[in-house]
């Protein structure tokens, strides 16, 4: 096992994780998505600490990632219940007044 | 690392992957928001293996957790049958489909090509008790940031998706004196 | 510090899973004979009671629904046995664990986290109405119990200065947890009476909604299901024994033995507040567990810590 390999697995969750984000018209799909492409930063910087420098201050980044992450959801489901609540629908491309 | 280790780690990391490719594959909702609590569990494990034992856990539980209500919200929101039913709710599926092996290129090509340093350094003695004492003492900033703002979130959750505010529980010039819910909650406020 | 407990062999897990399925035993024959207490029955029967529904459910031909959506309904129905098995890991049998985790205060936690997953599961699977609203009712019942016991357990590792289960039974070498966090005890039981899906928490179990996540189990689906949910009920009587009741520590008896005992008088308590507490409807005890458990929890943590700052 090797720092590479890790971080190449990280690299394939983060990337399924982008075409999610990316592709999905369901805002709570959208943010699996997001939440995917977390979850290969974590396991990246799980590693380099592991690989690289096994103090604690890269552990306070991954609890800093994950804080990030709740935030994430708590916001992301306040917004798709208003959506919903607005048109019925959740789909992001119904969301689209500020696109000119 | 054990031999057994390693295969063991190997096999998560397959697992966290392929989980997280199901999440845009079944036509399952609840499939779909538990293959992405599949793929946390093994991230948390492979964290578990990598000596981090309090991150791993925590991931483990909040990502469980999250996925739990995830699946609620999937399900209340997108407004279909959720049994076993083929679903396609994509756009822009090639451009995607391109951008996502387009950036996994670039990243490999980051990861093969960097000269990481070679040698692992040993870890500290105490892992949990070693990031227990950083928050507490040089890193407490990144907690006393973080604080807040989780605060700040729950207020602007809350707002966010209130649909009945206090006036419409105590009227309108807010003297009604017990609250007009329709569902009464336990405390009797 | 010389470690409180010794990590034995991985092969134990047989002996401590065997421990597991005589303590659920235990728990059904006294439900059963409360059971039979208060209607009136004999409390002879009861007792053969638990090996006779294990022997009907198993000989019961498995039913399916239509579009039932197989594979999640059964990782939730062994789930939550499962989730038993690994919540005991971590907890000591006398001086003896099977895991002694650094962070094991978190794995439990992190394993009654699953449970919410597998009501649910459980609920959603069989592609049923009473089922899948037993399972929204668990998921508003866990809302409100989680946070509450995530303070409770945190009082224990805030007193101990450890998140290590050895080292929170060491920390009760002088005085008892449960003796000077009260508190934090009682929102704890509440906590794991919730997960359990018993007595005043189990409406997602509910008559009123013919039997709830259960409405569709049979045969040995039934029989796994409901022993996973006896098991987890027996898990968190056993790890209130080292968070708050001292361990293995008393006079005479060897340290298992103590261990053993205090286990079995937590879960008869549990077991008999079964039938002593009326049912709690999910949304009155959101608001309970909102306005009242997290405050009282906090409070009972703050005053732990103040305590262990000017000790």
């Amino acid at each position: 096992m090797t720092l590479e390999a890790v971080l190449l697995i990280a690299a394939a969750l983060f990337s399924v994780g982008l075409y999610g984000a990316i592709s999905q018209q369901v805002v709570v799909m959208v943010m699996m998505g997001l939440e995917l492409m977390l979850n290969g930063v974590i396991l990246a910087a799980g590693a380099f600490w592991w690989f690289l420098s096994p103090e604690p201050t890269g552990q306070v980044l991954l609890l800093v990632v994950i804080a990030a992450m709740t935030v994430e959801m708590a916001m992301g489901f306040a917004v798709a219940t208003l959506v919903h609540r607005a048109r019925g629908s959740d789909m992001t491309d119904s969301a689209s007044e500020l696109k000119r | 690392m054990t031999l057994i280790g390693e295969v063991f780690f190997w096999v998560l990391g397959a697992t966290a992957v392929l989980s997280g490719a199901a999440v845009f594959w079944v036509n399952s909702m609840a499939r779909a928001t538990y293959a992405l609590a599949i793929s946390f569990v093994a991230v948390g494990l492979q964290l578990l293996l990598l000596d981090q034992a309090y991150l791993g856990v925590i991931t483990i539980l909040m990502m469980v957790m999250e996925m739990a209500v995830m699946a609620v919200y999937m399900i209340m929101f997108m407004g279909m049958n959720p049994a076993l039913m083929p679903m396609s709710m994509v756009h822009d599926k090639r451009l995607s489909l391109v951008t996502a092996l387009v950036t996994f290129a670039l990243l490999a090509a980051g990861i093969l090509l960097t000269p990481w340093p070679s040698g692992r350094p040993a870890p500290t003695e105490d892992v949990t008790v070693a990031l227990g004492m950083a928050l507490m003492e040089p890193k407490m900033l990144a907690m006393i940031v973080l604080s807040p703002v989780m605060v700040a979130t729950i207020v602007a959750g809350v707002s966010l998706s209130l649909h009945r505010g206090r006036y419409d529980r105590y009227g309108d010039d807010l003297e009604r004196a017990a609250a007009d819910d329709p569902q009464p909650g336990g405390v009797g406020r | 510090m010389s470690d409180p407990v010794v990590e034995v062999d991985p092969s134990w897990a047989i002996v401590g899973a065997l421990l597991l399925a005589v303590l659920v035993m235990i728990a059904v024959a006294l439900d059963g004979m409360l059971a039979a207490r208060a209607q009136g029955g004999s409390a002879a029967a009861s007792l053969r009671w638990p090996a006779a529904e294990t022997a009907r459910l198993l000989r019961q031909r498995r039913r399916s629904t239509v579009a039932a959506d197989s594979l999640l309904w059964r990782i939730g129905g062994a789930g939550m046995l499962v989730a038993a098995l690994l919540k005991i890991t971590v907890v000591p049998f006398g001086e003896w664990t099977l895991f002694d985790f650094e962070a094991g205060l978190v794995w439990f936690n992190a394993m009654d986290a699953l449970v919410w997953a597998l009501v649910w599961l459980v609920g959603w699977g069989g592609n049923s109405v009473h089922a899948l609203v037993g399972g929204y009712r668990f998921l508003a019942l866990a809302v409100a119990y989680e946070l509450p016991l995530m303070f409770a357990l945190i009082a224990t590792a805030i007193a101990s200065e450890s998140l290590n289960v050895g080292d929170i039974v060491a920390a009760q070498s002088e005085l008892w947890f449960i003796v000077w966090m009260p508190v934090a005890f009682l929102i704890y039981s509440i906590g794991v009476v919730a997960f359990s899906v018993w007595g005043p928490f189990g409406s997602s179990l509910g008559a009123d909604i013919a039997g709830g996540v259960a409405a569709e189990l049979s045969g040995v689906d039934r029989l796994v299901f409901f022993a996973g949910r006896y098991g987890v009920l027996v898990a968190g009587a056993a790890f209130a024994v080292p968070l708050f009741l001292g361990g293995g520590s008393g006079a005479v008896l060897p340290a298992w033995a103590w261990s053993l005992l205090k286990t079995v008088v937590v879960l008869a308590a549990f077991v008999w507040v079964r039938r002593k507490v009326p049912l709690i409807r999910p949304e009155k005890f959101m608001e309970v567990g909102w306005m009242l458990l997290i405050p009282a929890g906090m409070l009972q943590d703050l005053l732990i810590a103040l305590v262990m700052v000017n000790r």
